[in-house]
């Protein structure tokens, strides 16, 4: 699969994939991850230490992830996140996010008229997040991108943007709460539950037990995990640069996932780290698949 | 570790052209090979860390020897359930921290092993009080005792759970006065209260170890994982004193800009 043209000459092109193959048809003797999430950080300092002009590390960051997506979709993962705009980068200067907007918007445009290279791989593009607070042009091109690409299986991309986990954990309650209401299951053990919580209330003592809001509880854990944003949940979560949080991430869906944070900066990621972090998948398959097992 | 092969390892029938089997058994090779030798690239790693936790200990890495503790407000530790039974080896953990000057320490294994356990190791410790009896006589601020909070699973995405219900339950007595019908709208600052309002009133680990087998928090409660900085140390039986303070100094090296 090419998602791009290279500058390479083709002969260097076409071993390069044939090594590739050779490469993933050792991976695959073992179990592959289903669902890889990134975190594309060190653009700024990519551009900075390659004295690049302003946007040029994000440009040299979209290349990078053009060919990590290949190395995925090549390699047979079937799901790929990328947290591609926090609703933390909101608070950086006007022009920078201004910048990150145009560049969405150029690549989503480009995507659209793309549509058949993207059909034809059967690759799926969801843009997850609080969608209301991207500008109008940028919200409506995702939208039309994601209904052209909606039929599709084969490979799922899902673009974080204006996304944060808190902010998602947040809107599963809402929506919990609103699937609760439309089923008219709350009745008797909503008037329970208030009763409780007037009491609490009442003697000051603000704290309600725990074993009483179980056997009232409306939302169940099945309802939230159900409204979260991203689906199913990553098995490796790669962030480069180094940094070793999470930044408001993925922290719901990152219960068993393994998370690796090589030091090279966004636009020198490479196969080598796709195959580490399979390889390392690899390695503790076992451990966690008894670890979901244990938390089901 | 323990390798399983995957898809890609097809059944072999013994009916499919030859070339086929040799090549499945020849792939295996190569796959069972390339394992062992990050087997043995990892175990070179581990005897690399093991001495130089041994040198910072011993006092010959001078850079490690002054820490500014202040700067860990909040430490979380995350051990692998199974070995958190080693519960003399987490009692030596603690004291490490306890003696580093760490003033308020989460412990997590997600089946609560470590809470079952949590009289013997509080008593283990010289100068430590329990971070619940902490918040009611609101000594938090207090310097003199390190807290000790203990959490499990279900202090996790349950405890989200809980609260979320807390919210729901708000939403329908104001619904029931009938003032407007708008739909459920909940903040982030109203999830802190009403996670509060349930009893969880941990804040934000500064610095969250990982003891065991795989770098993964292994459900340690989401909504207090946002800009923790998670440091994996490797399984709990080779703890050592100069890995701990190697990654508490690294975390106080660490700038963060919060996503700006």
């Amino acid at each position: 699969m090419e998602l791009y043209n290279g500058e390479r000459p083709s002969v260097f092109r076409l071993l390069g994939k044939y090594m590739r193959k050779g490469l993933y048809g050792i991976l695959t003797q073992g179990p592959i991850p289903t669902h890889l999430a990134f975190i594309l950080d060190g653009n700024r300092r990519f551009a900075k230490k390659h004295k690049l002009p302003e946007g040029g590390g994000h440009k040299a960051g979209f290349l990078a992830l053009l060919n990590v997506l290949t190395y995925c979709y090549e390699l047979g993962v079937k799901y790929a996140t990328i947290y591609a705009f926090s609703i933390d980068n909101f608070r950086r200067k006007p022009h920078e996010v201004q910048y990150v907007m145009d560049l969405m918007l150029e690549k989503i445009e480009g995507m659209i008229m793309e549509e058949s290279i993207i059909n034809a791989y059967d690759i799926c593009v969801r843009f997850v997040g609080n969608l209301k607070l991207l500008s109008e042009p940028v919200k409506t091109a995702a939208d039309q991108s994601m209904r052209a690409t909606a039929n599709n299986s084969r490979f799922v991309l899902l673009i974080a943007v204006a996304y944060s986990s808190t902010d998602e954990i947040v809107h599963a309650v809402e929506e919990s709460s609103k699937d609760k209401l439309n089923s008219n299951e709350v009745c008797n053990n909503g008037i329970e539950a208030e009763q409780e919580f007037k009491e609490a209330n009442g003697t000051g003592n603000s704290v309600i037990p725990v074993q009483k809001t179980e056997s009232y509880s409306g939302i169940k854990l099945v309802d939230l995990e159900k409204n979260t944003y991203i689906n199913p949940y990553p098995d490796v979560l790669i962030r480069t640069s180094g940094e070793t949080r999470l930044s408001n991430y993925l922290l719901w869906q990152t219960t068993n996932c393994i998370l690796y944070s090589p030091y090279a900066l966004w636009p020198e990621i490479g196969l080598r780290h796709v195959v580490w972090s399979v390889i390392n998948f690899q390695r503790h398959y076992s451990y966690l698949e008894k670890h979901k097992e244990y938390l089901k | 570790m323990d390798l399983k092969p995957g898809a890609g390892g097809q059944r072999v029938n013994r009916f499919v052209d030859p070339f086929a089997q040799i090549s499945y058994h020849f792939l295996q090779f190569l796959w069972r090979t390339l394992h062992l030798l990050v087997s043995l690239w990892y175990l070179q790693v581990s005897m690399v860390q093991m001495i130089e936790g041994f040198l910072i200990s011993s006092g010959l890495v001078k850079r490690y020897g002054a820490l500014d503790i202040d700067k860990v407000r909040y430490l979380a530790i995350v051990v692998d359930s199974e070995e958190a039974y080693q519960i003399s080896k987490v009692i030596q953990l603690l004291k490490w921290v306890e003696d580093m000057g760490v003033k308020h320490l989460c412990l997590y294994d997600s089946k609560g092993v470590l809470k079952t356990n949590k009289k013997t190791i509080m008593e283990s410790l010289n100068n430590a009080m329990p971070f619940e009896e902490a918040v009611e006589k609101d000594v938090l601020l207090d310097q003199k005792q390190m807290t000790v909070e203990f959490a499990s699973s279900s202090d996790g995405k349950e405890a989200i759970t809980r609260a979320a219900n807390v919210l729901f339950m708000k939403y329908l007595k104001y619904a029931k006065t009938g003032v407007g019908k708008e739909e459920p709208c909940f903040t982030e600052d109203q999830m802190d209260e009403a996670l509060k309002a349930i009893g969880y009133k941990g804040p934000e680990p500064d610095l969250l170890l990982i003891y065991g087998p795989v770098r993964c928090h292994l459900g340690f409660s989401p909504w207090r994982l946002r800009y923790t900085e998670m440091v994996h140390m490797g399984p709990l039986r080779y703890m050592n004193l100069g890995s701990l303070k190697k990654a508490i100094h690294r975390f106080t090296t660490v700038q963060q800009n919060y996503g700006t």
